[in-house]
């Protein structure tokens, strides 16, 4: 079993085991869409490999980070659009 | 990486980068790889859930390790930086890579074709899925159709399945009567793993279609069911995740960048696998779809190329002849169906990042016009998903890829004046 490790999503505590993606983070959260395009549209990540930019999420206050490739680490606050 | 004017850099850590890197350190010249994912591997040997890594590939990482090549990963090259100088930005900031030669293996990505519905959530690539999964999303028990086209479709169900996902649906739009010409060549050949995969080991009891494809998906905040078309009419299927991908199409904003001639939509390479401009190589997926052997055969002969073993990399062009055959039989037996190019409805947005919308594309009559007048493919994907979409429904020819060729960071921008000062 990996560590376990806390990471906040907009804002709510979440453990989630340590060296998953912060897309499986945030879809581990009970969330699909992460993202909001330009018309206010719900999108969740599609390609899974860094080329759609439909995961894109702020990272400890780093906006527009992709998050299918991004690795957790403890203590990281994720903000996911709602 | 300042004493990098005798070091070949290698672009790319999937089966050809690390097969060219490892050949390239094994004869003794200085190496590094460079790859945008944090692990090595590419999407093929891409690591993770339950099912152990082909022995294949744990030759090759296990090889690459011990070659004495350096690895990089987490870093994406953004721009160049004139003659063999690249910029490349990683968490750590910005850094200009030189090479004496370089060796470019980008790998591929999946096509994907929009119909009315594929921007819920959870509409996802196929490959995309599995990649997710990998990463840790959760799967099992989760109702999953998976559509498009290929061998893919084939692996990601058998990889989900074993993770405990429910496949309620496997739908290929290839007519039946090509899937049998394939498998019967595949019986033929070394490709165990596609063999295992025809004969159904771990897709038992899967609902499979030929001649299918889905033309919409629905649902209220996230994807809830997918209509599907097939000879015999249409018919809807729930399920919590629609995995879909149309085949893999080359990643050619580096090799364009760089200025290689690409033609016929691959990077054109000579015997050596070197492209139009001198000591800048190129192997795997950009010069042709034919998976991982063809990749791994091209990414050795031009590891050996680079370091003047040319006798070595002699020895595997039979190898090589055999995989550009497969890379033929694997277009004809996938070719996309007309019918495909007929889903969008007039609102169907096309370009995700901009919402540019079905009907405000079709009067363009090019892609530089499309970008002009609509932001098409302006959004923070560069048109990587759309422009492959426009190609297939407009037959738009792309232009020249512009820097950066991944959104940078306005500091790496301003960085790089510096760096060229330096």
């Amino acid at each position: 079993m990996p560590n376990l490790i806390q990471v906040t999503i907009n804002g709510q505590a979440v453990t989630v085991p340590g060296g998953i993606t912060v897309a499986a983070a945030v879809l581990l959260s009970g969330k699909s869409g992460i993202h909001r395009s330009p018309s206010g549209a719900l999108r969740g990540p599609v390609c899974g490999m860094g080329v759609c930019f439909e995961c894109r999420v702020t990272v400890n206050g780093r906006a527009h980070v992709r998050s299918c490739l991004t690795t957790c680490e403890a203590g990281m606050e994720i903000s996911a659009d709602e | 990486m300042s004493d990098s004017a005798n070091t070949v850099v290698v672009i790319g850590g999937g089966p050809a980068g690390i097969a060219a890197a490892a050949c390239v350190a094994e004869n003794g010249a200085s190496t590094v790889l460079i790859d945008d994912n944090p692990r090595l591997g590419g999407q093929i040997w891409r690591s993770g859930g339950k099912i152990p890594q082909a022995k294949e590939a744990g030759h090759w990482l296990n090889r690459f390790m011990r070659s004495g090549a350096k690895l990089q990963c987490g870093t994406r090259i953004v721009d160049r930086l004139g003659t063999k100088s690249l910029l490349a930005e990683s968490d750590r900031g910005i850094q200009r890579v030189d090479y004496s030669q370089l060796i470019l293996a980008t790998g591929a990505r999946e096509r994907l074709l929009p119909f009315p519905g594929w921007t819920i959530p959870n509409v996802v690539a196929a490959g995309g899925l599995q990649a997710l999964v990998k990463g840790g999303a959760p799967i099992a028990g989760k109702r999953v159709a998976i559509a498009g086209s290929g061998p893919l479709l084939l692996a990601v169900a058998t990889y989900l399945r074993l993770q405990g996902a429910v496949i309620v649906l496997i739908a290929e739009q290839a007519p039946w009567s090509r899937l049998v010409r394939f498998s019967a060549k595949l019986k033929s050949s070394p490709h165990k793993l596609w063999q295992a995969i025809l004969m159904g080991v771990h897709l038992r009891g899967v609902r499979f279609k030929s001649s299918c494809w889905p033309i919409a998906a629905r649902g209220e905040s996230v994807l809830e069911q997918v209509e599907f078309q097939s000879k015999q009419g249409r018919f809807s299927v729930a399920c919590d995740y629609l995995a879909c991908g149309f085949g893999l199409i080359p990643n050619l904003e580096l090799p364009r960048l760089i200025g290689c001639e690409v033609h016929n939509g691959f990077v054109a390479v000579d015997e050596w696998q070197q492209t139009s401009i001198d000591d800048v190589y190129c192997a795997g997926e950009p010069t042709g779809i034919g998976g991982i052997d063809s990749a791994l055969c091209a990414g050795q002969i031009a590891g050996f190329a680079t370091v003047g073993r040319k006798e070595k990399a002699r020895g595997l062009f039979p190898a090589r002849t055999r995989g550009k055959k497969f890379e033929e039989t694997l277009a004809f037996t996938f070719a996309l169906r007309p019918e495909l190019r007929q889903l969008c409805q007039p609102e169907t947005v096309v370009c995700r990042c901009e919402d540019v919308t079905y009907e405000r594309l079709q009067p363009m009559t090019s892609w530089r016009e499309a970008k002009l007048q609509t932001r098409c493919g302006m959004g923070a994907c560069q048109g990587r998903t759309c422009g492959a979409v426009a190609e297939f429904l407009w037959h738009w020819q792309l232009a020249s890829a512009r820097p950066p060729v991944f959104p940078a960071r306005v500091e790496s921008l301003a960085g790089k004046t510096l760096t060229l000062e330096k």
